[in-house]
């Protein structure tokens, strides 16, 4: 296939960015979008030019370092997958494909396509976890757990932490994210200890951060490339009501 | 001269972990932390490793290279993490574990090593649940199991086909806490570029800011690595792109020393290569083998018309088909260990019976288990790998076979360490798949994540304390001495020659045409001649390299061509020290399979009387041939048997 490209460049930060075009000729409808854009950067640095820069780490859809937009969509046009995992058959031959990096306060730009996503890190660490040391767990079946709520907690914590919901949503909310995780956490006996100081700092930090607020437009859980859905938002609200009232 | 001294502590197998500890010397909570390790890495082993020494006390630096540490590619592991939990009632114990370990790996690893490590497994699981894993359950509460290749009982726990993911997400997420808390320096996008050695000592590392491109010191009275494999010396592997073996080249070049190099494996279930622009191949887990059937067409002429795509699949009756893992070994039929059921996919292949336009895949089928246990049983099961198949090659697996075909997925050499994981370099460590230790020649499936682990949570922690009992009076030092000057300048030397090369080809054609030397001649099947032929091509590939690779940008900025091109300098040694080591192993064995070592049946023949030994290298300068040590595997408490899953 034959194709336009128009790709944000950006030297760093400050600098001032702009869409470049680009043509490239006979890609395989079977390459995968990344391989087409090392396509184009075996090109660039042929011509002595400064390849186009992105994250990208493990190209099988779990990492969560990759992440754009394409033509206007978090990881493109297809549905329930990261870029790494698009297929170049998604695209008609003469297309023209606009591709961005993610644009929220939170996560700044680096260069080109490189955003610094560690916002994510920062909640994560504030109290994304259950604290417990090593050595310190008691036997594996000492708890049962109902299995509805096992695959309730797996469903949420399938996040990938890529920043899609972030990117999607118009006040670059990250309330899927946090919302994921508070799931995750609070539907197993052993998160749930923690459940409501949990909820009050990841939501307080969230603030902090830069993330803008939730107006459930739902955009979050159209982008998500691993399915995430609205109602681990609706359990976070419940969760936060809980510790603050 | 190296002394290889494995250090197993005396006393019965099954004694040899607990009087360890009990003798051990530890650090008070005190001198704790006063004392700081650096470890390299967030997989696994990383993770782990740097939350349990930061509970401990520990002051922590821990370093990986990609943006967070959650994305290390323990990530991608799917189906599952073996234990010796034995919940299923069908006769599993901690010997039994060891005992398939050292079976699977073909007889090639250290007895009380893989013994510790079936003994801490149970331990991982707790950990695991304690920390919010979500493991997969049954209606009544408890955990359940699969089963996995090489194993006859259910010891296999899982999370979806996302077990990696969930155990990495516990692991960072213990190691998130321990930064909030002040016990653990993160450093992420900073890549190792040189091991720091004071007075014998490991003392810190040189590293390389991925964004800037400055080159920063760290110290600390440890080094651990926990860098992961280097599958990625081949191009195409399941590896994330960015995983490299330069942590680990480095290390040897200081004086650690590298054990069995030539001991890479190779998944059978993954997705074919579609063409040249192909960047890495994808993995579908095993545990696929437990519900799905292997097989290619009986029929020559069925095998040339599916290849010229006049054919499907599912056009093919079934008497027509060759079930050929069934046929072959009735016993364990389709989960026969890796190394065995990638050669007999290769076997057909060669032999002109391979299903896709290259003629390089055989089907994997679940029509029957579809037909046994209905679509949505399947669909529960193993829905997430369907979807990805679907995703990557637009055929729907529910209704015809998938194709698949091995592919380069794991590393069972790499640093050597003693029982303590301790390398040849005081101070040194080494974990995960970064070490040699645990799966001899064949590592068997769900094995990485359990030794991932094992080491870092339950071994490393306790064995680093014997060494650092003796450092407390070490105090904290600055990085402005001599040996850290020189560690950045050898750094700033090979960087400033990589740039100055200024020649035609780009870093990836480059490293492509090294993988297909190491596919062509060090891959699945290897012989003499192939071995000899394959270390001339990568010499003349290392030439080429360093006259003709072209890097665009600056040294000192964010530079992806750089930072590629300085691994790929590294993977054409390391390529060169596995020809050599698999040349030296007359014998086939797990993994390393030499077409002159095989029986009439085609099984691999392992040569024990010559060669029940670790292969230990030694650096001995640039362009001077290694120096090859053997550390003899005495086995006291299994017989050493042909392996045999007939």
């Amino acid at each position: 296939m034959n194709l336009k490209l128009k790709i944000w460049r950006q030297k760093d930060p400050k600098t001032r960015g702009k869409f470049v075009n680009y043509q490239l000729r006979d890609i395989s409808p079977d390459s995968s979008f990344l391989e087409m854009l090392d396509v184009l950067n075996e090109q660039l640095v042929s011509m002595n030019e400064e390849p186009v820069v992105f994250d990208d780490d493990c190209r099988e859809g779990i990492c969560g370092a990759c992440g754009m937009y394409i033509n206007g969509h978090p990881h493109g046009p297809d549905t329930l997958i990261t870029v790494c995992q698009l297929h170049m058959r998604k695209f008609k031959d003469g297309d023209t494909i606009v591709i961005e990096p993610w644009r929220a306060r939170a996560f700044p730009i680096i260069r080109d396509l490189m955003v610094d996503r560690s916002a994510f890190d920062l909640l994560i660490q504030e109290a994304g976890y259950v604290s417990i040391n090593t050595g310190s767990a008691p036997d594996a079946n000492s708890i049962p757990i109902k299995k509805k709520y096992a695959d309730l907690s797996m469903d949420a914590a399938a996040c990938i932490g890529c920043g899609a919901c972030v990117a999607a949503c118009k006040n670059a909310s990250a309330m899927l994210f946090v919302g994921a995780k508070i799931s995750h956490l609070t539907l197993l006996p052993q998160g749930e200890v923690e459940a409501l100081e949990r909820v009050s700092k990841m939501v307080t930090k969230m603030d902090e951060l830069g993330f803008g607020s939730c107006t459930n437009t739902g955009a979050c859980e159209a982008e998500c490339p691993k399915g995430i859905t609205l109602t681990n938002i609706a359990r976070l609200n419940r969760q936060y009501y809980k510790a603050t009232f | 001269m190296v002394k290889l001294n494995s250090s197993v502590p005396e006393g019965p197998l099954a004694e040899k972990w607990s009087n360890y500890k009990s003798n051990q010397n530890l650090v008070n909570p005190a001198n704790k932390r006063k004392l700081d390790v650096i470890v390299v890495g967030t997989g696994l082993a990383g993770a782990s490793a740097a939350a349990s020494l930061a509970e401990m006390g520990f002051k922590v630096k821990s370093f990986c290279y990609q943006d967070s540490p959650r994305r290390a590619h323990s990530i991608a592991a799917q189906g599952g993490i073996n234990a010796a939990k034995n919940y299923q009632n069908d006769g599993d114990s901690i010997y039994r574990l060891f005992f398939d370990t050292i079976k699977g790996g073909d007889y090639r690893s250290r007895e009380a090593n893989v013994y510790r490590l079936a003994e801490v497994s149970n331990d991982i699981i707790d950990q695991c649940v304690g920390q919010g894993v979500p493991f997969a359950r049954e209606y009544g509460g408890t955990l359940d199991n699969r089963s996995f290749g090489g194993a006859l009982v259910s010891r296999t726990f899982y999370a979806r086909g996302q077990t990696g993911q969930q155990l990495l997400l516990g692991a960072y997420q213990a190691l998130s806490r321990q930064i909030k808390k002040g016990n653990v320096e993160m450093y992420p996008r900073m890549e190792m570029y040189n091991l720091v050695m004071v007075d014998g000592k490991a003392r810190g590392i040189i590293g390389r800011d991925v964004v800037s491109g400055k080159l920063e010191r760290y110290s600390a009275h440890a080094v651990v690595l926990a860098s992961g494999g280097y599958g990625n010396v081949y191009f195409l592997s399941t590896m994330a792109m960015g995983a490299n073996a330069s942590a680990q080249w480095q290390c040897y070049t200081k004086g650690a020393l590298i054990g069995n190099p030539c001991f890479v494996q190779i998944h059978p279930t993954c997705i074919p290569v579609h063409g040249d622009s192909q960047s890495k191949l994808t993995l579908m887990s095993e545990s696929l083998r437990n519900d799905g059937r292997i097989w290619v067409p009986k029929k020559k002429d069925d095998a040339d018309r599916l290849q010229s795509g006049d054919l499907n699949g599912t056009d093919i009756p079934e008497e027509d088909r060759d079930y050929y893992l069934e046929r072959r070994y009735p016993a364990f039929g389709n989960l026969v260990p890796r190394d065995v059921a990638s050669r007999a996919a290769k076997e057909r292949c060669d032999a002109g019976y391979g299903v896709n336009s290259t003629g390089l895949a055989v089907f994997l089928d679940f029509k029957d288990s579809i037909k046994r246990l209905g679509k949505d049983v399947i669909e529960a099961k193993y829905g997430n790998l369907f979807q990805m198949y679907e995703k990557i090659t637009d055929d729907n697996p529910y209704e015809g076979p998938m194709m698949i075909y091995p592919a380069i997925h794991y590393s069972m050499g790499g640093i050597w360490v003693d029982y303590e994981l301790h390398t040849t370099i005081p101070g040194l460590f080494a974990t995960g798949e970064s070490n040699f230790s645990d799966h001899g020649a064949n590592r068997l499936g769900a094995s990485a994540l359990m030794q991932g682990l094992a080491d870092g949570y339950f071994v490393l922690p306790y064995t680093i304390q014997n060494y650092l009992a003796d450092e407390i009076n070490t105090p904290r030092f600055k990085t402005d001495i001599p040996e850290f000057d020189e560690a950045e300048q050898e750094v700033r030397g090979q960087l400033e020659k990589l740039m100055a090369v200024k020649g035609g080809q780009t870093v990836d054609t480059l490293h492509k045409r090294l993988g297909k030397i190491m596919w062509d001649y060090v891959g699945m099947a290897r012989n003499k001649e192939g071995l000899i032929k394959g270390r001339e091509e990568i010499k003349k590939l290392r030439e080429e390299f360093w006259s003709g690779v072209k890097i665009p940008g600056k040294m000192d900025d964010l530079n992806p061509e750089l930072q590629k091109a300085s691994r790929l300098a590294d993977f054409i040694e390391l390529g060169e020290l596995m020809a050599m080591d698999a040349l030296n192993r007359e014998e086939s064995c797990g993994g390393h399979f030499r077409d002159e070592f095989q029986t009439e049946e085609g099984e691999a023949l392992r040569n024990d009387k010559d060669f029940t030994y670790v292969a230990v290298w030694e650096y001995k300068g640039p362009g001077k041939e290694p120096q090859l040590h053997k550390e003899s595997l005495d086995f006291e408490y299994i017989e050493v048997k042909q392996r045999n899953y007939k």
